[in-house]
């Protein structure tokens, strides 16, 4: 497994640098994973990654973006809980940026 | 990742084969052409051999010392075991017919896609140990070793098939491509060498019951979501159960359709109709996958992961059991589980409580396909449909490889279509029906990291419904498969953009008149139906 080198410490990443153990996870991980695809996170990138992390705690999975949509909307606004507004936020995709981001694995499989 | 050429550079395919005869052409890693090597930890789980992190990138694929011996053992078993696999090793006359056939051949350009090549890649193994000629003459009569070379190109080539079979359609022999494949996994599986996007979904099978390891109340909350959304749009609240004993009829769909779009509004077209009919029957969070990625990997593994489906209705006591849209899982069933996990004698031969129609075809596996069920029903005159709902799509329909191939279902998708829309068209007629071109992503191939290869693979079927869009403007591609509804929906996007894909189950609900259902201003993914566009 790849390793990335962070404050110091030996991270495992796996091929697409999504970090394996979860407990490695830090806010300022996620401000350097960020930072390396050229994304500050503003108070609005933090909402979407601390939703996903409550989701992933409680389901141990992360959800799918028309959950993220909708919950996203049901707490920050209907301004917020649409697609275009999260992929503002998150070109590279929510599922696949923002998960990273959170610490949490890749999605795999017929999604 | 390798980053993905735009299609008018990828569509460049070169087909010239090298100078050099194909023994003497070492297989060249390309990335984007494969996937990542499987974790550790997913092995662990399995009880797979040589559970370690591994990477087709590195040199070292930290493979055991006797690996060579592993492989030539387990041809050795093989062999005795399958007589189909002898026969299939011995017969080929190496007439060609299959050359052109593969979808990863036509639009990629690599000789060792022929099947009938990717086929002799372990023929020419088989020849050297097995065979008198070859172990007098070795490369003279086709003959070569088994080298680390050798395995490197096994992988990379047996991880370019997706097992489709259209090329067993046009062989003389019948010869099963698909078979040679699998045995070459399952051979490369002993070493260990699985690729990651096939051992997490196995392992998420064999811990949580479905490929994307959701748990039980992940399932109950995402059909939750489904249930508000099919309330918002027809007033009616749906209620279905879980996992309850005494239910007629046990449900089993992809887990796909639970939690990737656009494969829920499939499964809200099965709670809309199952709801509508008012059956007795039951979801079951522990049999809650009907696909089968163990098939990927191993007979055996297969095996392990098809046992649940049986040993749920048997817990449950229901009478038979529905399964869903999905392509493998159909293979896997219809050919394979009565014999691997059967018989199930506990169960009824299965009988519609709507129609009373007797599926005899299901005598012994006991699992009727959703789309049989419906036809049915539509043949009944039992579903009230206003196909109109639909007109604002113009339709066509891929038939998935192994629904086709694997079980001959063919009438019944097409006959729910033509009653649910007023605007079907057809694909030509050599890349439909038997001679199917796959989505070019099937057998754990959807993976990210390998988009140049998907891609290629999904070329020919994208340029088949690139002729019905340009010829009649389709615009909605429906197919009755979980990893289609997925890859499909990527290869679109890349090589047709503005058609997307849909399951029929979903094309049912939109048309179905509930009773005492609200006005409907949308369909089910919340676009305005045809005439309702003002108003939103």
């Amino acid at each position: 497994m790849p390793m990335m080198d962070f404050q110091g410490k030996q991270i495992e990443v796996d091929d697409d640098g999504y970090i394996i153990n979860l407990d490695d996870w830090t806010k300022e991980l996620a401000v350097h994973l960020a930072g390396m695809d050229g994304i500050t996170l503003s108070e609005s990138h933090w909402e979407v990654i601390n939703f996903l992390r409550d989701y992933y705690k409680q389901y141990q999975i992360a959800p799918m973006i028309k959950i993220l949509v909708k919950e996203i909307g049901k707490a920050m606004g209907p301004e917020k809980g649409n697609t275009k507004y999260l992929y503002e936020l998150y070109p590279g995709g929510p599922a696949k940026q923002a998960c990273k981001y959170a610490g949490l694995p890749k999605p795999t499989g017929c999604v | 990742m390798a980053k993905l050429e735009k299609p008018e550079e990828l569509i460049k395919i070169d087909h010239t084969p090298p100078k050099k005869d194909w023994m003497d052409t070492p297989a060249e890693f390309k990335e984007g052409m494969y996937c990542w090597g499987a974790k550790g930890k997913d092995l662990k789980i399995l009880d797979f051999p040589n559970a370690r992190d591994w990477s087709p990138k590195e040199e070292d694929w930290k493979l055991p010392e006797n690996w060579k011996d592993t492989i030539l053992e387990a041809m050795a078993d093989r062999l005795s075991k399958y007589r189909s696999f002898r026969l299939f090793m011995d017969i080929c006359v190496r007439c060609g017919a299959c050359a052109d056939k593969c979808h990863f051949f036509i639009g990629g350009g690599d000789p060792k896609n022929m099947p009938v090549l990717r086929a002799e890649l372990m023929r020419s193994v088989y020849r050297k140990y097995h065979t008198t000629g070859g172990k007098i003459f070795g490369k003279t009569a086709g003959a070569r070793e088994l080298t680390l070379d050798v395995l490197k190109e096994w992988w990379y080539y047996f991880y370019q098939c997706t097992e489709c079979r259209r090329c067993s359609v046009f062989c003389p022999y019948g010869i099963d491509t698909a078979e040679i494949t699998m045995m070459g996994r399952e051979f490369m599986n002993l070493l260990g060498l699985n690729t990651g996007w096939i051992s997490g979904p196995v392992a998420n099978c064999y811990m949580k019951g479905n490929h994307l390891g959701l748990e039980p109340h992940a399932i109950m909350n995402s059909i939750e979501g489904m249930i508000d959304d099919i309330e918002t749009i027809t007033g009616i609240r749906v209620n279905p159960s879980f996992n309850r004993k005494g239910a007629e009829i046990l449900f089993v769909t992809p887990s796909g359709d639970l939690f990737a779009d656009p494969g829920t509004f499939t499964c809200m077209g099965y709670l809309m109709l199952f709801h509508e009919l008012g059956i007795d029957y039951t979801w079951s969070t522990y049999a809650s996958e009907g696909g089968n990625f163990g098939f990927f990997t191993s007979n055996e593994t297969a095996k392990r992961l098809n046992s649940k489906i049986y040993a749920e209705a048997k817990r449950l006591g229901v009478k038979w059991i529905i399964g869903g849209e999905c392509g493998h899982m159909w293979r896997v069933l219809s050919q394979y589980m009565d014999t691997w996990n059967g018989p199930a004698d506990f169960l009824e031969v299965p009988k519609s409580p709507i129609t009373g129609t007797v599926f005899d075809n299901a005598k012994s596996m006991k699992m009727v396909h959703v789309t049989e069920f419906t036809a049915d029903l539509i043949k009944n005159g039992k579903l009230k449909l206003d196909p109109r709902r639909n007109d604002n799509l113009k339709v066509t329909y891929h038939d998935s490889c192994n629904t086709a191939r694997g079980m001959g279902l063919l009438e019944e998708p097409r006959y729910i279509i033509n009653n649910v829309c007023n605007h079907f068209y057809e694909m030509p007629d050599n890349t439909i029906r038997e001679q199917t071109f796959c989505c070019g992503s099937g057998t754990g191939l959807n993976a990210s990291e390998n988009m140049e290869l998907r891609m290629r693979g999904g070329l020919p079927r994208a340029n088949a419904v690139k002729h019905v869009r340009d010829q009649h403007g389709v615009n909605m591609l429906a197919n009755i498969c979980a990893i289609d509804r997925a890859t499909l929906s990527a290869s679109m996007d890349y090589w047709v953009p503005g058609v997307k894909v849909t399951g029929v189950h979903e094309l049912v609900a939109n048309a179905l008149i509930m009773k005492g259902e609200k006005e409907r201003e949308t369909d089910l993914r919340g676009e305005p139906l045809p005439g309702k566009e003002g108003k939103e």
